[in-house]
């Protein structure tokens, strides 16, 4: 594994105790299809989230949310579609969510959430 | 609340507006959008104020940055509302104080130092108008921000120093960057006396130049003909000098619209000369009036306001241009009206026409070398209209000097003591006419001057011979009396008599097109 991939991985790790620990519940991780790959899908009460989780070492390239462009967040909606489809699910609420993740791996990591982006 | 209020001023022409900046933080992926019909300048402002904010020390918030510039429906340009907007977004991140009715007006750099915008005078006086006196500014721009009487100007020369005096974290701030100083890198602005040119270097020419003091004194039009190398050009450069200095509120006007026009140097200083327009004849209309795209900016009448322009090769400029002249020479105003909105600039300025008798220049005198037909010189000088020539009070045929005056050496009198009998003169109109509310004999209107300057039958009778016999018309009568007043007001005499309207006729007939 390459160190950014290791990077992300432990970013994912970290967003999903989050989600979790604000009371959502984990459905999936990392699920893949020809159009693209979702980090977390998780509920939020009667909610689907779709979460994205972006991680950075430092702000020295921009903010991780900087990095979550038009084309990603459309990406990410119709993923969220493909998600559904592919259970056979119908779900009236729908969101999709954006975490970043600020690891210089020496002090405490720095969270933020973003709800119902786009 | 994640929302920050400051205020700024949008300029409509000379006319300035307080523009209230209100800036929210929403919670959602990071973007900037700025609202309230900005043009493409402002528009980039986004860009200058993240970079500026971040070099300075304290960057942007990491959010929907949403910029709202009220009123909504007054279209802004231009990069002077940077400053605001990057204080409101900094209030609406808690990073500052409130600032209270502070007006802002600055252009970014991208290293976080305040730039000099164009258009200062005017915004500032309008701020103080509006009621709002506090302003702050680019350092280079406070010398113009003071000339505004009331005007509490503070002066900055980076984006951190503004945030530290406002509460701002000093921790963070880049408070050791010190922009070098800009000022030395512009040229000094050619205002001051260096260039003007002397009377004393037109020999001869004693009718000329007698007409010239007669239009400096009442402010009348003037129109000069003549053989190409007669002098006229050098005439007409020397008008300003013999204009006395503009009083206070005069050389703000002046200076308000010199600010808009001139580059953003930050070296505008109270400009107390009359000012001196001079374009080539191939200029448009919009050149000379105003105009161009979105609003409108003032043209060269308008920057010629309180002084001179001068249109050499009058006839050579389209009839248009000519005849699109004649409204300001009536109300000293032009409104011009474009699709993001009309705006009203003063033009009274002197008016200055020099042509050619004819085409190839030489049907002057006996006109033994002149090759036009009369048709050709006819056409030529029916290029200027005869509407546009009706106010035209001075209209005199210049003639190539002889070598029995160009032999002289320099005896001829200098614009200095010229401009003391055109400064006397002057005063004996204010004095009089002031009671009228005019300034100036080329005002006068015609009502006044057969009504309460109506001057006794022996005095005109001249003129009332020449009306009687149809060489003169019933405007050019006016136009007589009008200069006759300016002769008597040189003379100081204090009612023209009949040898001030006598030379009264001969500065109006002299010139062989007279209509």
């Amino acid at each position: 594994m390459r160190a950014k991939d290791v990077l992300g991985r432990r970013g994912e790790e970290l967003a999903a105790d989050f989600l979790q620990a604000h009371g959502m519940r984990i459905v999936e991780r990392n699920w893949r299809c020809p159009e693209g790959e979702i980090d977390i899908v998780a509920l939020d009460g009667d909610a689907l989230v779709i979460a994205e989780v972006k991680t950075r070492k430092s702000l020295a390239y921009g903010h991780p949310f900087e990095a979550v462009g038009a084309d990603k967040l459309a990406r990410l909606h119709r993923l969220a579609a493909a998600w559904c489809h592919a259970q056979g699910l119908r779900m009236p609420l729908c969101r999709v969510d954006v975490i970043a993740v600020v690891d210089d791996g020496i002090g405490e990591p720095a969270l933020e959430h973003l709800k119902g982006v786009g | 609340m994640a929302l920050g209020r400051t205020y700024s001023v949008a300029l409509v022409g000379l006319n300035g507006y307080i523009v209230e900046v209100e800036a929210d933080i929403g919670q959602t992926l990071p973007a900037f959008v700025i609202l309230g019909l900005p043009d493409a300048s402002l528009n980039e402002a986004k860009e200058r104020i993240r970079s500026a904010a971040q070099n300075s020390g304290i960057p942007l918030s990491r959010r929907k940055i949403t910029a709202n510039l009220i009123p909504a429906s007054l279209p802004k340009r231009g990069s002077g509302f940077d400053l605001a907007i990057a204080m409101a977004v900094l209030l609406a991140a808690n990073d500052v104080r409130p600032t209270g009715r502070k007006v802002f007006i600055a252009e970014l750099g991208l290293d976080g130092r305040l730039r000099p915008v164009r258009g200062i005078l005017p915004a500032v006086m309008a701020a103080v108008r509006a009621g709002y006196s506090e302003v702050v500014v680019a350092r280079a721009n406070v010398a113009e921000a003071e000339l505004v009487p009331g005007a509490q100007v503070r002066g900055y020369a980076t984006l951190a120093r503004l945030a530290f005096d406002c509460g701002a974290d000093p921790q963070d701030l880049a408070l050791d960057f010190e922009p070098e100083t800009e000022d030395s890198d512009h040229p000094e602005s050619v205002t001051g006396p260096a260039l003007a040119p002397d009377m004393c270097d037109v020999s001869g020419q004693a009718a000329a130049r007698r007409a010239l003091e007669v239009a400096a004194a009442g402010a009348h039009h003037l129109l000069l003909t003549g053989p190409p190398g007669a002098g006229k050009t050098m005439l007409a450069e020397r008008l300003p000098g013999l204009l006395p200095d503009l009083g206070d509120t005069e050389a703000m006007e002046v200076t308000a619209i010199h600010s808009l026009c001139s580059l953003p140097s930050g070296s505008v200083q109270l400009l107390r000369r009359p000012p001196y327009e001079n374009p080539h004849h191939t200029a448009t209309a919009v050149a000379i009036i105003g105009g161009g795209s979105g609003l409108p900016r003032p043209g060269a009448a308008s920057r010629a306001h309180r002084g001179v322009l001068f249109l050499d090769e009058a006839p050579e400029y389209d009839r248009g241009v000519l005849d699109a002249l004649r409204q300001p020479l009536e109300s000293g105003e032009l409104v011009i009206h474009r699709s993001a909105g009309s705006a009203a600039y003063p033009a009274r300025f002197q008016l200055v026409l020099a042509a050619n008798p004819c085409p190839c220049g030489n049907a002057t005198g006996k006109g033994v070398d002149c090759i036009c037909t009369p048709t050709m010189r006819r056409r030529y000088q029916a290029r200027m209209s005869g509407p546009l020539l009706d106010r035209v009070d001075i209209q005199l045929e210049v003639e190539r000097v002889s070598l029995a005056g160009f032999g002289q050496p320099a005896a001829e009198e200098g614009t200095a003591s010229i401009a003391e009998r055109v400064r006397a003169a002057r005063t004996r109109q204010l004095d009089r006419l002031l009671p009228f509310g005019l300034e100036t004999n080329a005002q006068v209107p015609g009502r006044l001057l057969r009504g309460a300057l109506r001057l006794d039958a022996p005095t005109t009778r001249i003129l009332d011979y020449a009306l009687e016999r149809g060489v003169l018309t019933a405007r050019g009568y006016d136009r007589v009396l009008r200069l006759a007043w300016t002769l008597a007001d040189l003379s100081r005499h204090d009612v023209p008599d009949a040898d001030d309207v006598g030379q009264a006729l001969g500065l109006r007939q002299a010139a062989a097109v007279s209509p």
